[in-house]
């Protein structure tokens, strides 16, 4: 089938690669395909922080050439050979800016690359930036990024939802194959969903943490966003693994995840867990939901109802934990070795040490850092450390035993991604914890360490993206991606050559 | 006048002498150039992470072990938390609610009786980096030795002056090199010492308020730090006045201290634990096998010269004082082959003529070109009179020049010992004749020209004739 440039974009990342390896596109058109549809598209959209055009060419060039050169073993040039990725701007690249969305870090070059940065590059991917966040990935808006603001394509009055906001605008617009994002307490799944794309977030430990700015260590993993089931396996494949410069990466053996697409549903039980449908969801996403148990049903899986009873205090429990964390992790930030220094009054008199940590820091950091800052500094003091940090962690057990005795039961748990669709710009700044209750149904997934992803699963009837959440054991990837795929191929949501069925609207007029 | 009764706790910082640093690759080298020994993980780039270095677990865990310390069997780091430059993260990786050494303690000799200094704890973190402060123009950050893996032993307050404090240090010295764990050079800061010291009335169970000296940095400085701190303690108490609780910072060049903040101002460091590393489990097998390649302590080799070979206290400190040397002279003992019955000549002549010569070129026990074996071979050719203990020194000489066993100078130099009576008596015989002027003054009483008598065969024998033989000899042909 012959494709115009212009098509090239919407194809799925897998498709592009199976195309540059059988020498029916070459990387350097499917790259200069994006910056043209970057150069279009971004200023409506503000999912790139950073574009790296000539870079992105150059490399794409060099993946041509050894293709070229490959005499028929193209394989041994990696499974993402030649397709163009873009990063949230918090995965750490070696002589490519990375800003964490903050103006305390907005002119920082790394000296050293990531590992999921190093193993994309292995596989062959050509980087083409970096994209949009909250900054230091605080925020479920992505309206906290220092930067600029991003849109979500299907309606720009509306967020893309964050924290890896950019990472879900820009796949959904086709601005890159596919991408990464960091998921801390529902970040890339929140995004996925009001974007409409599939993303996912590995259990605790398989994917690296190694040059990946932390925000809360014992929450934060690296995950796959893309447009297609098959496009998150194989991204997932290449990123994952032990690292030994990652304590705390498990050391097993990594699957091979697409031969787990096929495996359908038939015989899974899946649960339904009680709190997460009890109220307070949008009855949009409700219907679109139960419509995707329906079809659960359907393809031969058994439902069930099942209880987590100590939801209700993953908000609290999160919001020590993480902050916390934070606290400590955002500690380096000091304006002595790298980033934003600010060391001089308004009329230009140098201050001593002290006047320059807090000047660095009140300059540098944005309103909800610092106040993320300040709750995890409270909950981390002596004295209140016993009531506030230790029983979070006390309540984060509970959290993840209700997950495992789910589990002695059930294969997965199904659930929205979240209460509504994406909401407006600037709708909940102003209440901080509105903003918060927007992660209500993606925070216990991280506090208990297990991998779950959001699934497209319909539409309101304004337009906008609906997700179903599917949470699974820990190292339950393989049976999540079955029937995260089995669900895509029976409502059809990707058509030949892994281009989705329904797009955003292209650039206005 | 009041008795006051100084109680002194100390913390010592011991640098492990690991190759790389206990989070991440970079090297440890004393004196690179600043900031070369550096990577991600020590700069405190973003994303950078923390690997611990398992080398210096095993280095603690032998530490633990030889101080009698419980080992735990999960150990967990925590960050401590302050803002300073030459701390690149932020936060010091320690440990705090679970250690990994508790209990234990350090035992030396002191005032000829074993003091036993116990510990509240042993355990691992990583050094910070050094500022440099140029004056009021700039201050400068050197992190090559931030990152550097550090275990801090904490003591009981068990120490009762500032002499006893210097010993205790120089125990835990001897004890850290023994185990190889650490160069414990204090002016590398391969020991760096805290004191907290307060005092009490004689007699007095409850503890005074006690003030922590920080920066101290030689066992010269121990000593005048702590003692300038408890006659500061006594003259301020003994005047009516009260001790603050304050950390003081000890300026050795003003040979004073100086506060740096009270026990108000103290810092809230926030520990929690590093969600970065995985909690440290040590495996029971791990345990015994790090037991069983300890060394003899130096305490107990020291209680076995004392008891078993006899020795006097400073004959045992001098050779137990490092471990080369008491292994040099263990393994003398032992080639001697009679249980110990030589120990006492080998003792004498490891630290006088041994010793000496090392000194003197600057050379360790491992470098003495003399081995072991042969010291011990020595010894015994003077216990059967195969030279007498004059020539045994020549023979020593030859033997540290050239590597060559005594047996062998001894027969290239034909320095054996003349013990044939008839032999000396012929050379005695031919001296008395020769001096008929002396011998008939001793013959008139003056006993003491025996003396002459003896030098003139051991000159005419180059020293070879049997001294004890040659007395006999001469005082028979003399009073015949």
């Amino acid at each position: 089938m012959a494709v115009s440039e212009t098509d090239l974009i919407y194809l799925s990342a897998a498709e592009q690669a199976r195309r540059v390896r059988a020498g029916e596109v070459s990387s350097r058109q499917l790259t200069e395909a994006y910056l043209a549809r970057i150069a279009d598209m971004d200023g409506e959209i503000g999912a790139y922080v950073t574009i790296e055009g000539d870079r992105a060419l150059a490399r794409a060039d060099h993946i041509d050439a050894a293709l070229a050169g490959a005499n028929g073993h193209p394989d041994q040039l990696g499974p993402l050979a030649g397709v163009p990725i873009a990063l949230k701007d918090i995965l750490v690249t070696e002589g490519i800016k990375t800003t964490a969305a903050s103006a305390i870090l907005a002119d920082w070059i790394p000296p050293y690359d990531g590992t999921v940065v190093s193993r994309l590059s292995r596989a062959g991917a050509v980087l083409l930036g970096k994209l949009n966040l909250d900054e230091f990935a605080m925020g479920s808006s992505t309206e906290n990024s220092a930067i600029k603001t991003c849109r979500n394509p299907w309606d720009r009055s509306r967020v893309p939802g964050g924290s890896s906001g950019g990472s879900a605008a820009a796949v959904v617009s086709f601005q890159c194959a596919a991408s990464l994002g960091t998921d801390t307490g529902g970040s890339i799944r929140q995004p996925s969903a009001f974007c409409g794309i599939v993303g996912l977030k590995p259990t605790y430990g398989l994917v690296s943490r190694y040059g990946v700015i932390a925000f809360a260590s014992s929450l934060d993993q690296v995950g796959p966003m893309a447009r297609t089931v098959e496009d998150v396996a194989l991204l997932l494949e290449v990123i994952a693994g032990f690292d030994p410069h990652d304590s705390t990466s498990i050391d097993r053996p990594v699957p091979r995840y697409r031969d787990a697409l096929g495996r359908g549903v038939s015989g899974l039980t899946i649960g339904l867990p009680d709190e997460y449908f009890a109220g307070g969801v949008d009855a949009e996403v409700a219907r679109a939901v139960e419509a995707a148990i329906a079809t659960y049903q359907t393809l031969g899986a058994k439902t069930v109802p099942v209880s987590l009873p100590h939801t209700k205090y993953a908000l609290p429990t999160y919001y020590l934990v993480a902050p916390a964390e934070a606290s400590s992790n955002l500690a380096r930030f000091d304006g002595v070795r790298y980033g934003l220094r600010r060391s001089e009054t308004d009329d230009s008199q140098k201050v001593g040490l002290f006047d320059m940590y807090c000047k660095t820091r009140g300059a540098g950091f944005g309103p909800e850092v610092k106040r993320r800052i300040m709750l995890g500094t409270f909950a981390l003091r002596s004295g209140y450390y016993d009531a506030y940090y230790l029983k979070a962690q006390q309540v984060r057990t509970l959290i993840r035993r209700d997950f495992e005795r789910a589990f002695e039961t059930v294969d997965l748990l199904l659930a929205p991604t979240t209460p509504t669709p994406a909401f407006a710009v600037g709708e909940k700044m102003a209440n901080p914890l509105d903003m918060y209750l927007a992660d209500i149904f993606t925070l216990s997934c991280n506090l208990a360490g297990l991998p779950g992803m959001n699934v497209p699963c319909g539409f309101t009837e304004s337009g906008l993206p609906i997700g179903m959440q599917l949470l699974g054991k820990p190292l339950g990837e393989e049976t999540m991606l079955a029937a995260a795929a089995a669900f895509e191929r029976e409502i059809g949501a990707i058509g030949a050559g892994g281009v989705p069925t329904r797009r955003p609207p292209e650039v206005s007029s | 006048m009041t008795d006051w009764e100084p109680v002194i706790g100390l913390e010592v910082h011991v640098q492990l002498a690991t190759a790389t640093k206990a989070f991440s690759p970079s090297g440890t080298a004393f004196g690179a150039t600043p900031n070369s020994l550096t990577d991600p993980t020590v700069l405190g780039l973003p994303g950078a992470l923390p690997v611990f270095n398992r080398r210096a677990l095993q280095y603690a865990i032998a530490l633990g072990l030889a101080t009698g310390c419980t080992i735990r069997e999960r150990s967990r780091f925590a960050r401590k938390q302050y803002f300073y430059p030459d701390l690149p993260k932020g936060y010091q990786i320690s440990q705090y609610e679970e250690p990994l050494c508790e209990g234990g303690a350090v035992e030396f000799l002191f005032g000829g009786q074993v003091r036993r200094v116990r510990l509240t704890r042993i355990h691992m973190e990583e050094d910070a980096g050094k500022s440099i402060h140029h004056s009021n123009v700039a201050s400068w950050v050197d992190l090559n030795r931030a990152g550097v893996p550090l275990c801090e032993v904490v003591s009981e307050p068990d120490i009762r002056s500032a002499e006893e404090a210097a010993e205790y240090m120089r125990a835990l010295r001897q004890l850290v090199r023994y185990l190889g764990v650490s160069g414990g050079d204090m002016e590398k800061g391969q020991l760096r010492c805290d004191a907290n010291v307060s005092i009490r009335p004689r007699g007095q169970a409850e503890l005074g308020t006690r003030a922590e000296l920080k920066n101290i940095n030689s066992f010269r400085f121990v000593q005048n730090a702590i003692e300038h701190e408890i006659a500061r303690q006594i003259r301020i108490l003994g005047s009516g006045g009260t001790i603050v609780q304050e950390t003081r910072l000890w300026d050795s060049d003003a040979g004073t201290s100086r506060s740096m903040r009270t026990k108000e101002e103290a810092e809230d460091y926030r520990y929690f634990p590093d969600p970065d590393l995985p909690v440290v489990k040590v495996e029971s097998a791990t345990l015994e096998a790090i037991k069983a390649d300890l060394p003899e302590l130096p305490m107990a080799k020291c209680r076995r010269y004392l008891d078993d070979y006899g020795l006097s206290e400073d004959d045992a400190r001098t050779l137990t004082a490092e471990r080369s040397l008491a292994e040099f002279f263990d393994s003398a003992v032992e080639a001697h082959g009679s249980s110990g019955k030589g120990a006492k000549a080998i003792a004498n002549w490891v630290q006088s003529e041994l010793l000496r010569e090392l000194n003197r070129d600057g050379k360790d026990v491992g470098e003495c070109p003399i081995k072991a074996p042969h010291l011990a071979e020595l010894v015994s050719l003077i216990e059967k009179g195969t030279i007498s203990g004059k020539i045994a020194k020549d023979v020593f000489a030859k033997m540290y020049q050239t590597g060559d066993p005594p047996g062998i100078v001894v027969e290239r130099e034909g320095l054996q010992q003349i013990s044939d009576e008839s032999a000396i008596e012929e050379i005695a015989r031919k001296i008395l004749s020769e001096n008929p002027k002396q011998v008939a003054s001793y013959q008139a009483g003056k006993q003491n020209l025996l003396g002459f008598f003896v030098g003139q065969v051991m000159k005419a024998t180059r020293g070879k004739a049997n001294p004890k033989l040659v007395n006999q000899l001469l005082r028979r042909l003399l009073d015949e």
